[in-house]
């Protein structure tokens, strides 16, 4: 149970950010939700790769004994970039339709229909 | 010797190149427009070159594998990595190779008709330099043997292709469907990753073809694959998750949505590589088949239905477009359901994957060419509004000839290469259930129809008062309709030589998973 904690955190985040993702109307909160989203998807990375009481994976003067995974850190480091990357898209999406339209609503945003 | 470097490293300078022309554009950009404008040309035509290199490796020798930073990288496996694939390693099959050659030849065409349907308008550095990331994308996509490295190209075609979507803001509009296309390709992109930490954690690879030599199909891989191939039909724009279509393909710029086409269907290459290639023995072929059966005849059908009603010339193709990706579902589908089955297997099941997997490259073709048109009309009248528009034939003579050579082609009348795939998917299809066939049929009678009143609309009638000044499009644009239009042509004149050479490879790739697995693991 207590080793399955990081999995169960992973699982809260993900559920908190999906809920803000389908259930909030303010294109920020929206985005709030994507990020939480991301945050749940790398710490399910991070933990996948942990093991009780492994030091970090540096081979050089490395002590005896267990490592970490390194390759699910290197996933989750290039997805927290690409998170930035996508994070910042979205919001200079967001500021601009502020600009445009005066409101980050999403449900007044509907000039393309049919 | 120069050519041998140049074919020996083929599969990493197809994008390395796009992608560091991509960086030094705006650079270049800061000193002369001129340069900058031969620069991605240069750029572009050279990566069609090097995939084409590519491709004719691909198909005279067979599959080639790339491991990246190895001293010897077409060895995917060293001597001292105990059988395990450690580096990110491409592997390019004649279905990569069929879909790199798509992206060529649709990239090179496009980007020749953008750099003067952009001309007049401000942010053109950037604008180029993520055209050429979107490409760079599409290629690593198709060529990636990685299922992480794929999610990475998956994203970066999913960043480039949201803010091209919103480039031209259009008052807001388009920013309006770049972010839905953000969102939806945000979330679709953590499904992949998210399906990705499910595989390794439980298979210890990421390499597509290790997991597909240990894949056991159990609970978890179930979920990761409903993930994946949620995700990947999104991108793809079947329905029920088509809804971005319309909007994305209407806003982004003509140039942009002919090549947003080929960027669906590399989602549409991970459904296939992910169904035939990372799972293919462990699935119950009959249920997978049949559900992307039905995800297939609801995208025609729905899509043709939606086009008819519309009034805006580029939301029509986009309906479209989604109606056109039910056709290769469809054919693929088939041949999965019956895969496993020999008989049935020879009888038709390869021949509806063929026309399925022919259609890719036709619909890249025909589809393109025509949102490039609506780009070149949109370019010279200023609107896409079927009511306001008409009587443009008498000016833009050209551009008519494209179209009509196009929507001919989408609606499969021969002989064009729309007939040649849509017949091989009917008679295959026919065989298998006929019901499904007629519905195809209907589909495309219906899509000849709304072709008719789009040229009637657009074309015919006296010449209107607000648009006698209107031209025919510049020069450089009609090459690049040309290209494709010729493409389209010679497609449907030949169809018999091209689907030997370059269409029956590629199905026998997608369903020769042992083939896949050895050329990375070695052995059978």
């Amino acid at each position: 149970m207590f080793n399955n904690l990081p999995f169960i955190a992973a699982a809260v985040i993900g559920g908190i950010g999906l809920t803000a993702l389908l259930f909030r109307r303010n294109i920020i909160k929206m985005i709030m939700g994507v990020s939480l989203l991301e945050a749940s998807v790398n710490l399910f990375l991070v933990t996948l790769g942990y093991r009780q009481g492994g030091i970090a994976p540096i081979f050089t003067n490395a002590p005896e004994g267990p490592m970490v995974l390194p390759t699910v850190q290197a996933m989750t480091l290039t997805n927290i970039v690409i998170g930035i990357a996508t994070t910042a898209l979205l919001l200079s999406f967001a500021m601009m339709i502020y600009r445009k339209y005066g409101t980050a609503d999403a449900g007044s945003i509907r000039k393309l229909r049919g | 010797m120069t050519p041998g470097i140049i074919a020996q490293h083929a599969p990493a300078l197809i994008i390395a190149l796009p992608l560091f022309a991509a960086f030094a554009t705006p650079l270049i950009g800061r000193y002369s427009r001129q340069a900058r404008d031969a620069w991605i040309f240069a750029a572009m035509a050279a990566t069609a070159a090097i995939a084409a290199v590519l491709a004719y490796q691909v198909y005279t020798v067979g599959t080639v594998v790339y491991a990246f930073g190895a001293a010897a990288p077409h060895i995917p496996l060293p001597i001292d990595s105990g059988g395990i694939p450690i580096r990110i390693i491409f592997t390019v099959d004649a279905m990569s190779a069929f879909m790199v050659v798509t992206a060529a030849i649709s990239g090179f065409a496009v980007t020749l008709y953008s750099l003067i349907s952009e001309s007049k308008l401000t942010g053109r550095d950037g604008f180029y330099a993520l055209l050429l990331l979107l490409i760079t994308g599409i290629l690593g996509m198709v060529c990636t043997g990685d299922l992480f490295n794929f999610f990475v190209f998956l994203e970066l075609n999913s960043i480039a292709g949201a803010a091209l979507i919103a480039y031209r803001n259009d008052k807001g509009v388009a920013i309006e469907a770049g972010l839905k296309y953000a969102f939806l390709c945000t979330i679709g992109g953590l499904f992949v990753i998210f399906a990705t930490a499910l595989l390794y954690g439980q298979y210890n690879a990421l390499n597509i073809a290790m997991l597909a030599s240990r894949i056991e199909f159990t609970m978890l891989d179930k979920v990761a694959l409903v993930l994946l191939l949620a995700a990947l039909a999104m991108k793809a724009g079947a329905v029920p998750l088509h809804f971005w279509t319309p909007d994305a393909y209407s806003m982004a710029p003509g140039s942009i949505t002919a090549l947003l086409v080929v960027a669906s269907q590399a989602g549409l290459y991970g459904v296939f590589r992910v169904v035939f290639t990372l799972y293919s023995v462990t699935l119950d072929y009959f249920a997978v088949g049949w559900i992307i059966i039905v995800l297939g005849v609801l995208s025609m059908f729905i899509g043709v239905t939606m086009a008819l009603v519309q009034k805006d010339v580029k939301r029509l193709m986009a309906y479209h477009a989604v109606s056109q990706t039910g056709y290769m579902l469809l054919g693929v589908g088939v041949g999965l359901a019956v895969l496993g089955q020999q008989g049935l297997m020879d009888a038709y099941g390869l021949v509806a994957m063929e026309g399925g997997i022919f259609h890719i490259i036709n619909h890249a073709m025909y589809k393109g060419l025509l949102f490039l048109t609506a780009g070149a009309i949109f370019y010279r009248t200023g609107t896409r509004n079927l009511n306001r528009l008409g009587g443009l034939g008498h000016s833009m003579k050209w551009t008519m000839i494209f179209f009509i050579i196009g929507a001919l082609a989408i609606a499969g009348i021969p002989p064009f290469n729309g007939f040649a795939s849509k017949l091989m998917i009917y008679e295959s299809v026919f065989l298998f259930n006929p019901l499904l066939a007629i519905i195809a049929m209907v589909v495309s009678i219906l899509m000849l129809a709304s072709f008719v009143k789009v040229f009637q609309s657009i074309f015919m009638g006296p010449r209107l008062p607000e648009y006698a000044d209107v031209k025919e499009a510049p020069l450089p644009m009609l090459i690049g309709m040309g290209i494709l239009a010729v493409v389209t042509v010679a497609f449907g004149l030949a169809p018999a030589w091209v689907v030997d050479q370059f269409v029956a490879p590629a199905a026998a790739a997608l369903v020769n998973q042992s083939g896949y697995i050895a050329s990375v693991l070695g052995g059978l």
